[in-house]
């Protein structure tokens, strides 16, 4: 298990995201997989501050903040230059949170999923602009609080399936992963790695507070989405081949998950039940479209 | 004997931390600021790490392991965001296994090992400041 | 090699005599044939270059930016509207320090919409850090796009090179195209100190707190006042190479002018002729085109306005409930001197509105009963009552 881990370590200490990052579990171990030879592009997010001030950076390696509606075409350019270049080898990677993929950032990403662009495009999704204080995102799932959507009008419309959209684009690969899972992350990671075009990952990635949840749940929490099949982990292929990677016999009541986090805590059970509902609901769907469930 | 090829194993690693093929100049005490337009570059561009900034003052509570109890699994190591986990190679029982060593300068405290090990191997203490 | 091009053909062959390794453009009428050539270019391997076709123009300027920063030469090309939704991300070459060129094709913005030619597009980019060339003929396209590559990848600022919309950009005039290998050897390759580079990892555009940006700020500065002598010496070689040197200004029978218009792009061709039948009445007109508008050529243009006794400056634009945009900036120039003389500020032209020779004769005539102008700005050419 622990031996598909890479010892060696990139992302370097001393950032500052908050206690319990599920992000920064995410960056850590992508690093691993991608290795030194890449470069990342990071739109307007969490990771714009967590990797520091100028003149210092936690990411070793080259890493270019862009605007924050521009991970899918600065990704592009960079591509572009380094293919130019003599550098296919190089990876060019664009790391960007739900807001500059589901909302400002999805006409880019659009675009550059359209063109095939030979790039990997990784969303942490934490289901809400958390950097600039909580607001919603087209990612804030069903009846949660932000500070735009509060508990007298939390957000009544579901969560924005950027996968669907995704596999519309019929890209040569899409997949799910998630903290807690980081070995079925690692795999997906690898076997992106290997393909050419453009690579879509959503990383599911707790908040401790944003989601008003305990820092030291984020592992927990990240288990939970996927045990009560809220956060399915699979792939797809060429957007056709829609595959489940982490098998789910037993799923736990969505409850358990939504109950470790206050902006869920003014939840009434009429709502719960039309969560719960919804996760049964979105589940069947993706089970239509499914060739094959993978053994855990 | 064993104390003094842990010892070793931990220089090793720090050793191995710091010898990158990266740029010059890295790591800095504190953070950088350039004393003038004239020294700094045209544009933005970092060119040092974050390891100046230690992160252990943030912590309220202070996770330690009891390598007793401790099952060798690096469930903690594999989950630490910082990471201030790292690993020493020790040999337990005539076997090679790598064990987690916390890093206090810059463990956030953010208590993701204690709930995830699963031998409850790892206490949270009051950080005592 | 001598050919007949239309403006938005010169951009495609000072895209490519450049050498330039990445376009990243999206179509906007009247640019079209522009970025069409390119990419007829790079698909028969006349240009060696990948045209990324983004799905808008702030995306063209996105990739344009991840390109040069990972060390290719990035071009692109818009007008008008496309200018317009550019412009976050024109804030962001400049402070990035990334050395793109881009065509702007003067067009005057919408509502309503328009097609034809006026310059506050450009114009209204005047703050971003963008240094910006006001072309007056499809030769100077060809030969300022060459010159911008040399002068920005020095500077580390992108270059705007700006020309009229269909006076220019679809009319044909014969080029002189230069020799691709005199252009090698006048413009060298790019080859950045700093760039996107897994051997020599670094950060492009970290957070500052209130340390750092005030200095990176000032050096902005320091770089676009220094460009002022790579513009006049990468002008004066392009002379020495090509035959045809180039400075900030241009002047024409300034010598022993008492009046002196001062304008830009294609309404400076007209006003030549406008000063040659002046002259023939007898009148001391000449005429100042100001070519790089940033920097603004402050020094040049004290030293011509200080010899003359009036001077009429020509906007194809204007900065609302203030004056023309060209005009405020010459009167800034001349405040704080001896010898100012009155400056008339005239606003012609707007949505492409054409202005003849007559036209501009007209302007003049009229200033002539006038010691001092009686507004600071005064319209022409547009029925009012």
């Amino acid at each position: 298990m622990s031996s598909l881990i890479s010892r060696e370590e990139i992302m370097g200490c001393g950032h500052v995201a908050c206690q319990g990052c599920g992000a920064t579990i995410l960056m850590r171990h992508a690093l691993k997989v991608l290795g030194r030879d890449t470069c990342l592009t990071i739109p307007a997010c969490c990771w714009t501050v967590i990797d520091g001030p100028f003149p210092h950076s936690a990411a070793n390696v080259p890493l270019f903040h862009a605007a924050f509606m521009t991970a899918g075409a600065t990704a592009s350019g960079i591509r572009a230059a380094y293919d130019m270049l003599g550098r296919e080898k190089i990876k060019v990677v664009a790391w960007a949170g739900d807001g500059g993929t589901y909302d400002i950032g999805i006409q880019a990403l659009s675009g550059a999923a359209e063109r095939n662009e030979d790039i990997i495009y990784i969303c942490y999704d934490n289901e809400a602009y958390m950097n600039t204080g909580i607001q919603r995102s087209a990612s804030t799932p069903l009846y949660a609080w932000t500070t735009t959507t509060p508990v007298s009008h939390p957000k009544e419309t579901p969560k924005k399936d950027i996968v669907s959209i995704m596999a519309a684009h019929r890209i040569p690969y899409i997949a799910t992963g998630t903290v807690a899972y980081i070995e079925d992350m690692i795999k997906k990671l690898q076997k992106a790695k290997e393909i050419k075009g453009t690579r879509f990952i959503l990383l599911f990635s707790p908040c401790p507070s944003g989601w008003k949840s305990k820092p030291e749940d984020t592992v927990k929490l990240s288990r939970l989405a996927v045990k009560s099949r809220l956060f399915p982990l699979i792939e797809i292929e060429n957007g056709t081949d829609w595959r489940v990677t982490v098998r789910v016999e037993k799923p736990v009541p969505v409850i358990d998950y939504l109950k470790l986090q206050g902006r869920f805590r003014h939840l009434t059970e009429e709502q719960v039940g039309l969560i719960q509902l919804s996760v049964d609901r979105e589940w069947e769907m993706l089970r239509g479209k499914v060739i094959k469930e993978e053994k855990q | 004997m064993l104390r003094l090829r842990r010892n070793l194993s931990r220089k090793y690693w720090d050793l191995k931390m710091a010898s990158r093929k990266t740029a010059k100049s890295r790591k800095a005490e504190k953070k950088v600021t350039y004393p003038s337009a004239a020294a700094m570059p045209p544009m933005a561009v970092s060119s040092f790490d974050m390891s100046y900034n230690h992160t252990g003052t943030w912590r309220s509570l202070k996770p330690k392991i009891d390598y007793e109890k401790c099952i060798y699994c690096l469930i903690c190591w594999k989950f630490c965001p910082e990471p201030a986990i790292s690993l020493d190679s020790v040999v337990v029982k005539g076997k090679e296994k790598e064990k987690p060593v916390i890093n206090y300068t810059y463990c956030k405290g953010c208590g993701i090992c204690w709930t995830e090990c699963p031998v409850e191997a790892i206490e949270a203490l009051e950080e005592q400041r | 090699m001598r050919k007949v091009l239309m403006g938005n053909h010169a951009i495609s062959w000072g895209a490519l005599l450049s050498r330039a390794q990445v376009i990243a453009a999206y179509p906007i009428t009247p640019q079209t044939q522009a970025v069409e050539l390119l990419a007829e270019m790079c698909a028969e391997g006349k240009l060696d270059a990948k045209f990324v076709k983004v799905e808008s123009e702030h995306s063209a300027m996105a990739a344009c930016i991840g390109a040069s920063a990972a060390g290719a030469r990035a071009f692109t090309a818009t007008s008008g509207q496309g200018l317009a939704l550019m412009h976050e991300m024109l804030h962001w070459a400049a402070g990035a320090r990334t050395p793109v060129v881009l065509a702007n094709i003067n067009r005057a913005m919408a509502p309503p919409w328009t097609i034809w030619t006026d310059q506050n597009d450009s114009l209204s980019q005047r703050d971003t850090g963008w240094m910006q060339v006001y072309c007056q003929n499809n030769q100077e396209v060809v030969d300022s796009i060459i010159q911008a590559y040399r002068v920005s990848e020095q500077a580390l600022l992108p270059v705007m090179v700006v020309l009229d919309a269909f006076v220019l950009s679809h009319t044909l005039e014969t080029v002189d195209l230069p020799d691709q290998e005199q252009v090698d050897a006048y413009l060298p390759s790019f080859d950045p100190e700093f760039k996107l580079d897994p051997d020599n990892p670094r950060t492009f555009g970290g957070l500052t707190a209130m340390d750092g940006y005030f200095e990176l700020r000032y050096k902005m500065h320091q770089s676009m006042e220094q460009s002022k002598g790579l513009w006049e010496e990468t002008g004066r070689e392009f002379g020495e190479v090509f035959g045809r040197p180039y400075g900030l200004i241009e002047t024409y029978k300034t010598a022993d002018a008492e009046l002196l218009i001062v304008t830009s792009s294609t309404i400076a061709s007209t006003a030549r002729v406008a000063v040659d039948r002046l002259r023939e009445k007898g009148r001391k007109v000449g005429l100042l085109r100001i070519r790089v508008f940033r920097p603004f050529p402050t020094e040049e243009i004290r030293e011509i306005l200080s010899s003359v006794k009036k001077a009429v400056v020509i906007d194809r634009n204007i900065s609302y409930g203030s004056s023309g945009i060209f005009c405020q900036e010459v009167k800034a120039a001349m405040y704080n001197t001896a010898n100012r003389p009155p400056i008339f500020g005239i606003i012609t032209g707007l949505g492409g509105r054409d202005v003849s020779s007559t036209d501009i004769i007209n302007i003049v005539e009229r200033t002539d009963s006038k010691p001092l102008p009686d507004s600071d700005i005064i319209f022409e050419g547009v029925t009012i009552q």
